[in-house]
């Protein structure tokens, strides 16, 4: 495996400000278009002008769509991820984010709360207390990274579905959709069947600790089946909703299933 | 599919005519097209975060960044295995595998491979594989199989567990799956340099004979 320094415990510091400089949104995302043009014999394949960059880019597109629905054609809801002793846990856990650790949302549990919008019957908000108070389940699953590396966490937390029954949401729409505290307003979309995954979790603990800032105090949605971009930290409102919003990572042309 | 109508039968009552029916050249060069851009959308994702500590240089990695590789990867994907798996069917179908692959045997591969290292190994009759031939082939086709397991199994490490469990675990699975592609990459090297020493087999595997 690769060998990671990690200076402060839960942060991978080489891997953090290589992220940072790697993800920052800038020219270079466009340039999967260039390298698409230069590969002349694509045309053959797929009968469009690659010349046109914007065709390469729609045809790259067409097929990231055509790849959502396999992977939910193939999404077993019964499936459940592999779990691990505790001896397997990665340690530190790394922290990863496009921004710095410092610039991570600093919540405050007093002032914050769970906005609840969209298709539910109950439109409340939640505070922090209150969530304490739900039942919580804990479980040690693998987290992939889209970049490829992978870590072994605990985390603790309630189960989304026994909160969706809760709130009274329409488990029929097609997704929850969250949004979270830091400065871009990053947000990423849950298709329903994986929020209703049982081992999706509003989580409230790591390693049976409050959950520390680095991984999204005061709630992440843990989602064990899903690529580590589509398990939001600090979350602030879920919205249940037929409507596809897009999302963070999603709109810049990551896939948006990406199940694992 | 009319150019899988040429069956092995019509290339034994003409050997000297087809070395390489139609379905074979046009799969290879769909599999060569397919190959690259594997590799290069791969290195593009390896060097988000390399196993190694090495980066592939920019100009040979493909996507730009990493969520273009990744769409390159996903797309090219489709390609690969599909033409793959035509070809797996045919070859095991036809009894081309059976024919061209079959014997290998570690005398002949000895014997084969020094002869091609002092340059000795003849290329009279190129619809007979010699040794070297056979084991790089059946070789490439094992390891483009492993490529693939491996690949699914990063790809869906929750929905098909048991498959990333037979190779141990996804980090491993990740591995195995990069070694692979080095030994593809080996294999081209060794392959294209081979093919221009033998211009005749080049121009077989282009159009036919």
């Amino acid at each position: 495996m690769a060998k990671r320094s990690f200076l402060i415990p839960g942060v991978d510091k080489r891997l953090l400000i290589k992220d940072s400089i790697k993800t920052m949104p800038d020219v270079t995302r466009r340039r999967f278009i260039a390298g698409g043009a230069s590969l002349g014999a694509l045309t053959l394949l797929t009968g469009c002008d690659v010349v046109d960059s914007s065709s390469a880019e729609n045809m790259l597109a067409r097929i990231s769509k055509f790849n959502d629905s396999v992977q939910a054609f193939i999404f077993n809801p019964d499936a459940l991820a592999p779990t691990f002793p505790e001896s397997a846990i990665t340690k530190p856990f790394p922290f990863n984010a496009y921004y710095d650790l410092d610039d991570a949302p600093d919540v405050s549990a007093a002032d914050w709360k769970l906005e609840v919008r969209g298709l539910v019957d109950n439109k409340k908000s939640w505070t922090l207390d209150e969530l304490y108070k739900l039942p919580q389940v804990s479980q040690i699953t693998r987290h992939i990274c889209v970049e490829g590396w992978s870590a072994i966490g605990s985390w603790t937390g309630t189960p989304l579905r026994d909160f969706l029954k809760l709130i009274g949401a329409d488990t029929r729409a097609k997704y929850v959709w969250f949004q979270c505290a830091d400065k871009d307003g990053y947000n990423s979309p849950l298709d329903m069947r994986s929020a209703l995954h049982p081992q999706t979790q509003m989580t409230f603990k790591y390693a049976n600790e409050i959950l520390p800032r680095a991984y999204g105090f005061p709630m992440k949605i843990r989602v064990p089946t899903k690529l580590g971009f589509k398990n939001p930290k600090y979350v602030v409102s879920m919205e249940v909703t037929n409507d596809y919003k897009g999302g963070y990572w999603e709109d810049q042309g990551y896939n948006s299933f990406s199940g694992s | 599919m009319a150019s899988l109508t040429v069956s092995d039968e019509q290339v034994r009552a003409n050997p000297a005519k087809v070395i390489q029916p139609a379905w074979v050249r046009v799969m290879h060069w769909v599999n060569a097209l397919a190959m690259i851009l594997m590799i290069l959308s791969g290195w593009q994702i390896y060097n988000a975060s390399p196993l190694f500590g090495f980066s592939f240089p920019r100009e040979y990695t493909l996507g730009g960044w990493l969520g273009g590789g990744l769409l390159w990867h996903f797309a090219a994907m489709w390609l690969l295995m599909v033409n793959g798996l035509a070809y797996l069917v045919t070859g095991f179908a036809t009894g081309r595998f059976r024919k061209k692959l079959l014997p290998i045997t570690p005398s002949g591969v000895l014997h084969d491979v020094r002869a091609a290292l002092t340059f000795k190994l003849g290329h009279d009759d190129l619809s007979v594989y010699n040794y070297v031939q056979r084991t790089l082939y059946a070789g490439i086709i094992v390891i483009g199989v492993l490529i693939v397991l491996t690949g699914l199994g990063m790809w869906k490490p929750v929905q098909l567990h048991w498959l990333v469990s037979l190779f141990g675990d996804y980090p491993t699975a990740r591995y195995i799956h990069f070694f692979c592609m080095a030994a593809i990459c080996a294999f081209l090297v060794i392959h294209v340099l081979l093919a221009l020493l033998v211009p005749k087999s080049l121009r077989a595997m282009i159009i036919g004979r």
